[in-house]
């Protein structure tokens, strides 16, 4: 028997995905050298803009490991955050109420989803799709106009700084600026090992993907396949409303027209990632990875100046069909060399 | 139950709307002995295995299983799991993008503090499947292997949830000799640990290499269990296809009153084959010619001509249509070369249930013509009233969706599709199957017409007396190989029979 020592082709996408984004981010350093573009603080405003969107993009993954796919996420954030402000402006509830009944309805959305999709046998394409209605609709419902946040609670989590004990630097009048993050970065990339060790240490996170791997195989192989789906939904939906709540603590108000198209950034974010929209390959590292290109790219106009930023868009475009070109034909020349 | 036994169904029934799937069917599996369960298609095999693990449930009957007091019903195949009972199916049930080691223990993976210990898993894998001389890197996905490894680790993860019945359906259909082989011994091996080993399978030769007893199924009944020993071949296949060896022998058929043009020919295969798929064979076929393939259900019939089709690509031989080499093999140029083929399944290959008979009907020749001589809608509609006129298609009108048209005249209008190009050289797979007898001799008439008008035609059919009827030649398949021909007087169901059993 003939034994290849090669590189499992997931960890290769991982890896481009990863060196990808260095490579963009010191070409970005070479380029803006004078606007700060290599700054600590540049750096981490990747992470702390783009918080509500990774937590998200993480249960995209999830969901897509199944083989489904989520197009409701942007709708639901929309809601997250008008629900956020509505109840904390015009109820005067509470913040952390207010929390955790987002949190809740984003839980329940995912269950209804996931019930539709796993015992239903709904194209997930088609339930979200509804989803995103409803969840769009919803929001102009409760109001056409946009609610800001002025609640006190909730500005303080907003606001609160947590400074990190390296990378400062002393600016032109002497004062030792001491780079931030805020708390919406480190519930995020908590989540992400969380969600992390959960697909590779739990017999949920393999059932996951043996079911995208293949549907009928895990049913055979003695899986529970459409509570696995149910949960993955589940899940997916408590990871919308953590990832509502972050982002509103970045815009602080409530709008009929928020985070639209949302769901395909995350969506993007996780095939820049290394997920295969077919289902039992993805890696949450990668998705991670995947939201700071995009992240970066973003960064990229900004220091610019004068290009439109839909060249974001245009950017991420390109990547993806790099990506997808990338997966086929690694799935190609594995096709081709397989052994006995 | 019986001593020394490790399952016994008694007097299973079982009925699906119409059918009787199984009346009175009994079957015992000792410890420690491979079973061979036998059958033509609707025998009941599939039925018996999926009653059994639970996938059907059953009317009446009883279940016994070694350990287990009383008798038992399994409600789904992991009930049946649990209880000892493991299937390892025909279409591999493993997750291609997982790891060797995690389709082994997925649902069961060993854990340390609540997490997946992966270090463990590996190590059990490895060792697991050492024990079974099953060479695989345990840390790989799935689909590096080829689908008899994969197979193989299949039965180690049956193996190693402690089973006590085995069941092997079709297993051997897609691997290749040296697969086999490595597959048999891992069976021995099981068998000689204990295991009862239901084997079920199509291939002859597979069954008297490695199985003790033959239980033989037909239309739902047991024709009855067999010492593999004390079974000739001859019997065995006259089992199956329920005629009684001795009967047979005394029909003898007339001679064909078809002329043979000798010299013209249309089809000359050499050495063509193609990895596990039909083994290498010579054919010639000649102008006005009717040839029957036969052979049991699997034994190649269908792939033979489909490789002659181009409708799967041969890797070695050649094939000369008209005495000019065909090399670039598809169905296109094959009909471009004057072949058509009419594919055995008619549902799926054949018809587009939605369109009208004229759409149906003029669909090859569009295709063979090409987008851009499109045909003028008033040569459609004369070619279809032809058709149906010379076939006798009964149909409402031309414009009618071929999906409202019996089975025999959806039969036919496929047929009349392939007559419109003008073959020299026409494939029909089983098409008089599911059709009324009064249609199946029309065919019939048809093929031989067609024939004397100096048409090749190849025929299958599952009924020999029909290819009796039809044929002036039978080349005869068994387990993906030709194994024999037949012409004139050698023709007959006893020499048939005696060469598709072979051996003895």
């Amino acid at each position: 028997m003939k034994q290849r020592k090669k590189m499992n082709q997931n960890t290769f996408l991982l890896l481009i995905t990863i060196v990808l984004f260095f490579l963009m981010y010191g070409i970005g350093c070479a380029l803006f050298k004078d606007a700060g573009f290599a700054k600590t603080q540049n750096f981490l405003n990747l992470f702390v803009s783009n918080a509500g969107l990774i937590v998200i993009a993480s249960g995209m993954t999830v969901v897509m490991i199944t083989g489904g796919i989520d197009i409701s996420v942007g709708s639901f954030v929309a809601l997250a955050c008008m629900m956020l402000a509505w109840m904390m402006e015009r109820k005067g509830i509470d913040a952390v109420p207010a929390v955790l009944i987002v949190l809740a309805t984003g839980i329940a959305f995912g269950f209804v989803q996931g019930f539709l999709v796993a015992y239903m046998d709904i194209q997930p394409f088609i339930v979200t799709l509804a989803g995103m209605f409803f969840g769009r609709g919803m929001t102009a419902i409760i109001s056409k106009d946009m609610i800001s946040i002025t609640n006190e609670t909730f500005m303080a989590w907003a606001k609160a700084k947590i400074y990190l004990p390296f990378g400062g630097y002393v600016n032109k009048k002497g004062v030792l600026i001491q780079p931030y993050i805020y708390p919406t970065v480190v519930i995020a990339l908590l989540l992400v090992l969380a969600v992390f060790i959960m697909l590779k240490y739990t017999k949920f996170g393999r059932s996951l993907y043996a079911t995208g791997g293949n549907e009928q195989s895990a049913m055979m192989l003695g899986l529970n396949v459409r509570k696995v789906k149910l949960k993955a939904y589940v899940l997916n939906g408590f990871l919308c409303g953590v990832g509502g709540i972050l982002f509103c603590l970045n815009t602080l108000g409530g709008f009929v027209e928020q985070a639209k198209g949302f769901e395909m950034d995350a969506i993007a974010s996780s095939v820049i990632g290394g997920t295969l929209l077919t289902g039992g390959v993805g890696n949450v590292f990668g998705t991670l990875f995947g939201v700071l290109i995009k992240a970066t790219i973003e960064a990229f106009i900004t220091f610019q100046g004068t290009l439109s930023s839909w060249w974001t868009r245009i950017t991420i475009a390109a990547l993806l069909c790099f990506f997808i070109v990338l997966q086929s034909i690694l799935a190609m020349i594995k096709k081709g060399g397989k052994q006995d | 139950m019986e001593q020394g036994s490790v399952l016994e169904m008694r007097h299973i029934y079982k009925t699906f709307p119409g059918v009787k799937a199984l009346q009175n069917v009994d079957f015992t599996l000792k410890k420690g002995e491979i079973h061979a369960l036998m059958g033509e298609n609707g025998a009941g095999k599939s039925t018996l295995i999926k009653v059994l693990t639970g996938v059907e449930e059953f009317e009446t009957g009883e279940i016994h299983v070694d350990g287990t007091e009383g008798a038992v019903i399994n409600r789904s195949p992991q009930e049946a799991q649990n209880r000892g009972i493991s299937t390892v199916y025909q279409e591999i049930n493993l997750c291609p993008n997982l790891t060797v080691a995690e389709n082994l223990f997925i649902g069961r993976e060993p854990r340390k503090a609540g997490l997946i210990d992966w270090k463990e898993m590996n190590r059990r894998a490895s060792e697991l499947l050492k024990g079974l001389d099953i060479h695989a890197d345990v840390t790989k996905t799935i689909d590096n292997y080829s689908i008899a490894i994969q197979q193989m680790i299949a039965i180690a993860r049956a193996v190693d949830m402690s089973a006590k019945v085995l069941i092997l359906d079709e297993p051997t259909s897609s691997l290749d000799d040296g697969e086999v082989e490595k597959l048999f011994s891992l069976m021995r091996r099981l068998k000689k640990e204990g295991v009862g080993i239901i084997f079920v399978t199509h291939f002859l030769e597979q069954v008297y290499e490695v199985c003790d007893r033959i239980t033989v199924l037909r239309n739902g009944q047991l024709v009855g269990q067999f010492t593999t020993a004390e079974l000739p071949r001859v019997q065995l296949v006259a089992k199956m296809m329920g005629k009684d060896f001795d009967d047979l022998a005394a029909i003898k058929t007339e001679e064909g009153q078809i002329g043979k043009e000798a010299e013209d020919i249309v089809i000359k295969a050499v050495g063509l084959g193609k990895k596990g798929y039909v083994k290498p064979f010579d054919l010639v076929i000649r102008k006005g010619e009717v040839v029957g393939f036969t052979g049991l259900l699997g034994s190649g019939r269908s792939e033979t001509v489909r490789l002659l089709y181009g409708a799967e690509r041969s890797d070695e031989g050649e094939l000369f249509v008209k005495g000019q080499k065909h090399s670039a093999r598809n169905p296109l140029s094959s009909m471009n070369c004057g072949m058509a083929y009419l594919p055995e399944d008619r549902k799926n290959e054949g018809i587009i249930a939605d369109l009208s008979v004229r759409e149906n009907l003029i669909l090859a020749l569009q295709a063979k013509r090409g987008v851009f001589r499109l045909l003028s809608r008033k040569q459609q509609e004369e070619f279809t009233d032809k058709y149906i006129e010379m076939l006798q298609i009964k149909t409402a009108s031309r414009e009618t969706p071929i999906k409202s048209l019996s089975g025999g005249n959806q039969q036919k209008v496929i047929i009349g599709r392939w007559l419109l190009t003008n073959p020299d050289f026409l494939i029909l797979d089983e098409p008089t199957r599911g059709i009324d007898v009064g249609t199946k001799t029309e065919i019939q008439k048809l093929v031989v017409e067609l024939a004397s008008q100096g048409m090749a035609v190849v025929f299958i059919s599952s009924e020999i007396e029909e290819m009796l009827r039809t044929c002036d030649r039978m080349v005869v398949m068994r387990d993906s190989a030709k194994v024999g021909e037949l012409s004139g007087e050698e023709m007959n169901q006893a020499s048939i029979m005696s060469t598709i059993a072979g051996g003895q």
